[in-house]
């Protein structure tokens, strides 16, 4: 294993900003794998260093296929995790929104200009990222309907679901679209929680990406094969809206099956304590998001589901 | 008469609205008759279109008989922010102005973008005020995106703005609310002007005067035509931009829409512990200064300034 500063960036007052990476094995650039890029992606970073430890386990005991490289980015963003802050702690932007990056622009495209120097031009990207509304997934591997997407390798992660998103302008500027732009096969696996650890959905995370390098031929690596993934379309999801603000009590968790009118969640009057809402199953299927904070605004969506088709 | 836009529950006790007022002739509105919405306040914390807005209703209000169209002023699209000195909106990730033209199927503040753009469908011009952040300060200007020049140009050069700026197309900039108001055919123009967080009165009215000219020749005001200045007109190639090359403290050498000289001195990054000078900042081009650094401490690559290249004239009479 070798560790090096991919990128260094000077403060006022405070410790440099250091972007550390680690590399496995020596050869073809193989995979790349990209955890934290927003201060509150715990989870995140804690799975990326279960990958470091682990990878630096298997490399000492020549578990490691030669003529491979990985690299490891664990944290892009640990200047803003410091200080309890999700984005940039400047400026408030997003390094996750601003690749490929510019090195002569502002200051989170000057970051996102020089770590996307250094984790292009790999084979597979691997990243784990938080979704910008605040909730559970099933554990799943996303890609972009970018027209380059794979979703057969998507299939190789061995988790029940890989979910093609077609992007929004606002996702033309995070790393896993680049990445597919710049002939990188991108994905985004997603685990239950980002500001609190979750051991359990860290764990198939770190087992998906270990299979998924075991079956890439980079890693000698044997474990459970996993499932066949379905492969589902985000918009075809169906999307179940809070009916009210209030105190949000979740009755429904992501991986539930549910059929058409069961009860998914209640809503709580704040001050008065009686059931202002009920929130019910538009459709027979799975759950596959749901909001998990105590609180919940009006109109805004409370569950995902995955539709069950009826033959 | 104030009206509500669109009104959604929050947690606990209170409804997040967005509220319009709208202004209509004493003989009342009919049908075919213009309307032009003045809105601000997306992000919260650009302040300078509340003043703009005030002086737009004072003005009105002072001579109704003079309003034969409708105006309609959205004061806040952000009223959480606003009142919480917090640029996007509070508990939401993305920025308000980057989910445009929203959906009934997402977060709450996505629902809300898509009920706003309901509401100004039938506007026959929308002018979307701006105020850069906190840390840049800006020249009054129109910033039009290449796609819409043609329709947009002849309004934006009577908005009494010292400077238009036809800029080229970003996909990211597809989500905000004037690309996707005149992609649906409603003319938007965007002005940005003045700094975050405070209010510059000079160019608010500068402003206004702009925004009544627009209503004359709209035919929605019958007042006396304000007399509007000659906007310098300029695509993205003369535009130069100077970031920082250190992280220290910014202290300017030059006042904000000042002419520099190639080789200027535009000011120092300083580390004040020590008096040294980390990076000693000059012009690259001649040309004038529209927006300058307010904010005095950046990083390697924060915006120092953007200079409007004096070779700008010579290529619009290309054009």
């Amino acid at each position: 294993m070798n560790k090096e500063t991919l990128f260094e960036l000077p403060s006022p007052y405070r410790d440099p900003l250091n972007i550390t990476g680690y590399r496995f094995g020596r050869g073809e650039k193989s995979v790349c794998i990209v955890g934290a890029m927003r201060g509150n992606e715990i989870q995140q970073l804690y799975i990326c260093s279960q990958l470091v430890h682990t990878l630096e386990r298997f490399e000492k005991r020549g578990l490691l296929v030669k003529g491979n490289e990985i690299l490891v980015v664990p944290s892009v963003n640990h200047y803003s995790m410091n200080i309890g802050k999700r984005f940039w702690a400047m400026d408030n932007s997003d390094i996750n929104r601003m690749y490929p990056g510019y090195d002569h622009g502002e200051t989170t495209q000057r970051i996102a200009a020089g770590i996307f120097e250094k984790v292009q031009g790999y084979r597979y990207g691997i990243q784990f990222p938080s979704f910008y509304m605040r909730g559970d997934f099933i554990p799943h591997v996303r890609m972009m309907d970018t027209g380059f997407q794979s979703t057969s390798l998507a299939n190789l992660f061995g988790l029940p679901y890989a979910l093609i998103r077609k992007p929004r302008p606002y996702d033309t500027g995070t790393l896993n679209y680049n990445w597919q732009i710049w002939d990188t096969n991108a994905f985004s696996v997603y685990t239950k929680e980002t500001d609190h650890i979750d051991e359990e959905s860290a764990r198939i995370a770190i087992v998906s990406v270990l299979r998924f390098l075991s079956r890439m031929g980079i890693l000698k690596y044997h474990c459970h094969s996993g499932y066949i993934a379905s492969i589902i379309q985000e918009d075809e999801l169906r999307s179940v809206q809070s009916p009210c603000g209030g105190i949000f009590m979740r009755i429904k968790h992501p991986g539930d099956e549910v059929s058409y009118g069961d009860e998914l969640a209640q809503i709580i009057h704040p001050l008065e304590g009686y059931v202002i809402n009920r929130v019910y199953a538009p459709c027979d299927g799975i759950v596959f998001f749901s909001h998990s904070a105590p609180l919940i605004n009006e109109q805004t969506t409370a569950f995902r589901i995955i539709r069950r088709l009826h033959g | 008469m104030i009206q509500e836009v669109v009104s959604v529950g929050l947690p606990v006790d209170e409804r997040w609205k967005i509220i319009k007022n709208r202004f209509e002739p004493e003989e009342g509105a009919h049908s075919g008759m213009k309307r032009i919405c003045v809105i601000t306040g997306t992000h919260g914390d650009e302040l300078e279109g509340q003043y703009v807005c005030y002086e737009l209703a004072r003005r009105i209000n002072a001579h109704p008989e003079l309003l034969h169209g409708i105006v309609d002023i959205y004061p806040a699209l952000n009223p959480l922010g606003i009142d919480s000195i917090t640029r996007s909106v509070p508990m939401f990730d993305l920025d308000m102005n980057r989910i445009f033209p929203g959906t009934n199927t997402g977060a709450t503040t996505e629902y809300v973008a898509a009920q706003i753009m309901q509401d100004m469908a039938s506007a026959d011009m929308t002018i979307d005020i701006h105020a850069s952040n906190i840390f840049l300060r800006e020249t009054p200007q129109v910033r039009v995106n290449e796609l819409s020049a043609d329709v947009l140009l002849p309004y934006a050069k009577l908005l009494n703005t010292d400077f238009v700026w036809v800029h080229s197309s970003a996909t990211v900039l597809e989500a905000t609310l004037a690309y996707s108001l005149n992609v649906t055919g409603v003319p938007c123009l965007v002005a940005e002007m003045g700094v975050g967080m405070r209010i510059t009165k000079d160019y608010g009215i500068q402003l206004v005067d702009g925004i009544f000219r627009i209503m004359c020749e709209m035919g929605i005001w019958s007042g006396e035509a304000p007399a509007v200045r000659e906007p310098i007109v300029s695509r993205d190639r003369h535009v130069s931009f100077i970031n920082a090359e250190a992280s220290g403290i910014f202290i300017p050498a030059i006042e904000h829409w000042t002419h520099v000289n190639e080789g200027d001195h535009i000011g120092d990054i300083v580390y004040p512990a020590t008096g040294e000078i980390l990076h000693n900042v000059k012009a690259e081009v001649s040309g004038r200064v529209f927006t300058l650094r307010e904010y005095p401490v950046v990083y390697s690559g924060s915006l120092i300034a953007r200079i409007l290249d004096d070779e700008y004239e010579e290529d619009i009479e290309n054009e």
